[in-house]
């Protein structure tokens, strides 16, 4: 890390994406980073990180793990856990690391990092869907509620 | 090498992410599935370069990175040359034993948009693969320079529209033809090259586990789609890949050592590329019946080229 680097003095995230702004510390300005700056992803050592789940990690404040991007969202995908099969489609197609899986169990979706672009939506094979778009503002309950029969197969 | 196994996608899954969310790459893009992808193959250290485009100016919007693994940005031009002097230097300091860890193992990686590959770091490309390190070069192929609004690059194919070619009463879009980049690598004698589409996940898992096994200069073409310049639904990526695919406008293959070609997905029931083209807004004018003998040639271009591939692939040469 550059010295610049190190006196950032970057408080703790209590509130993903928010402790920049409330912690009203000044950023270097643009003109002001030395060339050939590192920011560390992580605090101490990290050498073993591709064992360890995102829970275990010590992210540093420069980790985009600790931003968020979910203003960008205007709909937003909800999960129904009760036909999901664990396919991990949506896993391996997600563009933004939000499907969370452990252990061969896709656990849910991290609201936090999702833009809402609906792939996940897309390339479920359930039927009916276990993950469709709702609104942004909707919530768990109604959506569930909300949620689709089970087509039947149209006859040719 | 410790490979992550790719037996099936509930296998795949266990793997811990090195590639974290809230970069600003586009809602859809299939740049960070690429990236993702390629990350959960192996469980080792990487060091990845990135040239100019879209996926460096969105993974390290300062104060924040994306990146879990040593990442370098320099040029637009020179990913390979960065990741190569990178390797040579880790092979030296191995040598003097100099390395905090010496046996651990590390891969090297340099990721390039189509512009930074088939234009501007074409001979610093061509050079490093020349010089034969230890490293694997992939190019997230969109088809323009979609970090600056569009333009053509020599990876736009014949009839898009683009920024700085566009459609219009005199012009049909681009009037020149792709460049052939896996051709080319495959004969700068590498020992593994390849075309792969992230929505065939189990093949293009093993060709990125193949590459990085492979001691010596490795090549990947991958598609990359782009919802915002090539002009579709965000939540169609996979679909319009997998039309890339199945049109066959996108082959994927792998050419060993410079001749041996294998074709790594056949489509069962090949599509006609207007279904590909019609999906997307950046060839809507090859509908207008002025422009209907640009799709022909497109066609009969991609038949000559599947025809070619599946006679080299017969005859082992």
């Amino acid at each position: 890390m550059s010295v610049e680097a190190q006196e950032l003095d970057l408080l703790a995230n209590d509130n993903r994406g928010k402790h920049q702004l409330e912690a009203g510390f000044d950023l270097l300005g643009w003109d002001e980073v030395t060339q050939g700056s590192v920011l560390a992803s992580f605090e101490g050592d990290a050498s073993d990180i591709s064992l360890k789940k995102s829970e275990e990690r010590a992210y540093s404040n420069f980790n985009s793990y600790t931003a968020t991007v979910a203003s960008w969202r205007v709909i937003k995908p909800v999960y129904n856990r009760d036909i999901c099969i664990d396919c991990q489609n949506c896993w391996v197609w997600c563009p933004d690391t939000s499907i969370i899986s452990r252990d061969k169990q896709m656990l849910g979706i991290d609201y936090d990092h999702c833009k809402g672009c609906g792939v996940c939506v897309e390339v479920c094979p359930t039927n009916p869907k276990s993950l469709l778009m709702f609104g942004e503002h909707t919530d768990l309950g109604e959506s569930l509620a909300d949620w689709p029969e089970k087509k039947k197969k149209e006859k040719k | 090498m410790a490979i992550t196994s790719i037996k099936n996608l509930k296998e795949f899954s266990t793997n811990n992410d090195r590639f974290e969310g809230a970069h600003t790459l586009c809602p859809g893009c299939a740049h960070s599935m690429i990236v993702r992808e390629l990350m959960n193959c192996t469980d080792d250290n990487l060091v990845i370069s990135a040239n100019t485009g879209c996926l460096e100016v969105s993974t390290a919007v300062y104060p924040y990175t994306s990146w879990d693994t040593s990442w370098i940005h320099i040029g637009f031009e020179n990913a390979a040359t960065a990741v190569t002097a990178s390797q040579v230097m880790h092979q030296v300091r191995k040598r003097k034993g100099t390395l905090k860890d010496n046996d651990a193992p590390v891969k090297f990686v340099a990721f390039g948009g189509d512009g930074s590959t088939f234009d501007i770091g074409f001979q610093w490309l061509s050079g490093a693969m020349e010089r034969g390190h230890d490293f694997t070069y992939i190019c997230l192929d969109n088809e323009n320079y979609a970090n600056t609004g569009g333009q053509r690059s020599s990876a736009t194919p014949i009839g898009a529209t683009t920024s700085t070619a566009q459609a219009g009463t005199h012009s049909y879009g681009k009037k020149e033809k792709k460049k052939d980049i896996v051709s080319i690598m495959a004969a700068h004698g590498a020992p593994y090259v390849a075309q792969l589409a992230p929505n065939k996940w189990k093949s293009m898992a093993k060709g990125f586990q193949k590459a990085l096994e492979t001691e010596g200069p490795c090549f990947i073409n991958t598609v990359s789609a782009c919802c915002t310049e090539w002009r579709f639904d965000p939540k169609d990526t996979i679909h319009i890949t997998d039309l890339a695919t199945d049109t066959l406008m996108f082959p994927v293959y792998e050419i060993l050592d410079g001749h041996e070609l294998n074709i790594l997905y056949r489509p069962k029931n090949v599509m006609p590329v207007e279904e590909y083209l019609s999906a997307q807004g950046r060839y809507k004018h090859l509908f207008k019946p002025e422009n209907k003998h640009v799709i022909e040639l497109i066609q009969s271009d991609i038949d000559k080229y599947w025809n070619m591939l599946q006679r080299r692939e017969e005859a082992r040469v």
